[in-house]
């Protein structure tokens, strides 16, 4: 049988090199594409299907819809305590984010809890219902892309927290791009940073991604504050109804 | 390389290119798995979405 031309022949060297690097070359390539492919694809599904299975497992321990439900003050909302690192203890709802978007709330906002869990709490920040700052970090790419879309929230959307305590409808009302040293917006109240926490007096939920999408330069932040609460026993506010099991 | 291993594989041609295309899959597959994630650190998607860390 005849060789491919294309073979390296005994006595070529040069020509053995050069097909080597080549093939070298080709697999290095490929390898980069795929790894392209890998972070903006493959780690989506893995963290959309882990991030499922949080929500489900979370939910399944929530008191249900009773009509006999307690009496509440919806402007007094009860706190939310906040559980050791890497435990999912809430979900979160945002209807302009997607008329299904529910997603896992864990505590900690290091890569392991990010990469796979959702949106990750602070834990120098207040919690659900706490006058301060509730601050949550999300990805922009990769790994569930959580906050793939956090440039398309507008004043007056609504985010939905959901957690033991019950549900809590935050107000968005403002949105700016900042670089990542500006911790102030996470501060108990980033219009006075300096205002220790016991002076604080409105509850806020501030949201951060990073920004330009693809990129780390500067960080995307959300901010919204407390309209309302409900315990889990009065059910769910209307807006988010079909996606509590 | 390449040509060699195409070369060895057994079967008719038809068969040798399924072949070669599950080697593909199983070796993409063993990337995705098991090695990228220990370089997912140096990516530049993989971004910092924190405030201040």
């Amino acid at each position: 049988m005849a060789q491919p031309s294309n073979t390296p022949q005994g006595g070529q060297p040069l020509r053995l090199a050069a097909h080597i690097l080549g093939e070298i070359l080709l697999t290095l390539g490929f390898i980069l594409l795929l790894f392209v492919g890998w972070q903006l694809w493959w780690t989506n599904l893995e963290a959309d299907a882990n991030q499922a299975q949080a929500l489900e497992s979370f939910s399944q321990e929530l008191p249900a819809p009773s009509p006999e439900a307690p009496d509440y003050d919806p402007l007094n909302p009860s706190v939310t305590a906040s559980p050791s690192y890497g435990q999912v203890y809430g979900a979160v709802y945002i209807p302009r984010l997607g008329e299904n978007y529910a997603r896992p709330l864990a505590e900690g906002v290091g890569s392991d809890v990010l990469d796979t869990l959702g949106l990750g709490h602070y834990p120098q920040s207040q919690n659900p219902g706490q006058y301060g700052n509730l601050a949550l970090a999300g990805h922009r790419q990769t790994n569930g892309a959580v906050l793939d879309q956090i440039d398309s929230l507008q004043t007056g959307d609504k985010i939905y927290i959901r957690t033991a305590e019950g549900y809590y409808t935050y107000t968005v009302y403002q949105s700016s791009i900042v670089l990542p040293h500006q911790v102030e917006v996470i501060a108990p109240n980033p219009d006075q940073p300096d205002q220790p926490l016991e002076e604080a007096n409105r509850r806020l939920l501030t949201l951060t991604s990073c920004h330009p999408r693809y990129g780390d330069t500067e960080r995307y932040i959300v901010h919204a504050e407390f309209s309302s609460w409900q315990p889990n026993q009065a059910g769910p506010p209307q807006e988010i109804t079909h996606l509590i099991p | 390389m390449y040509a060699w291993i195409f070369r060895h594989l057994p079967g008719p041609l038809w068969a040798r290119i399924i072949i070669a295309l599950l080697l593909i899959l199983l070796a993409s597959y063993l990337l995705m798995e098991y090695v990228f994630p220990h370089f997912a650190h140096y990516s530049p998607f993989n971004t910092d979405v924190t405030i201040g860390n």
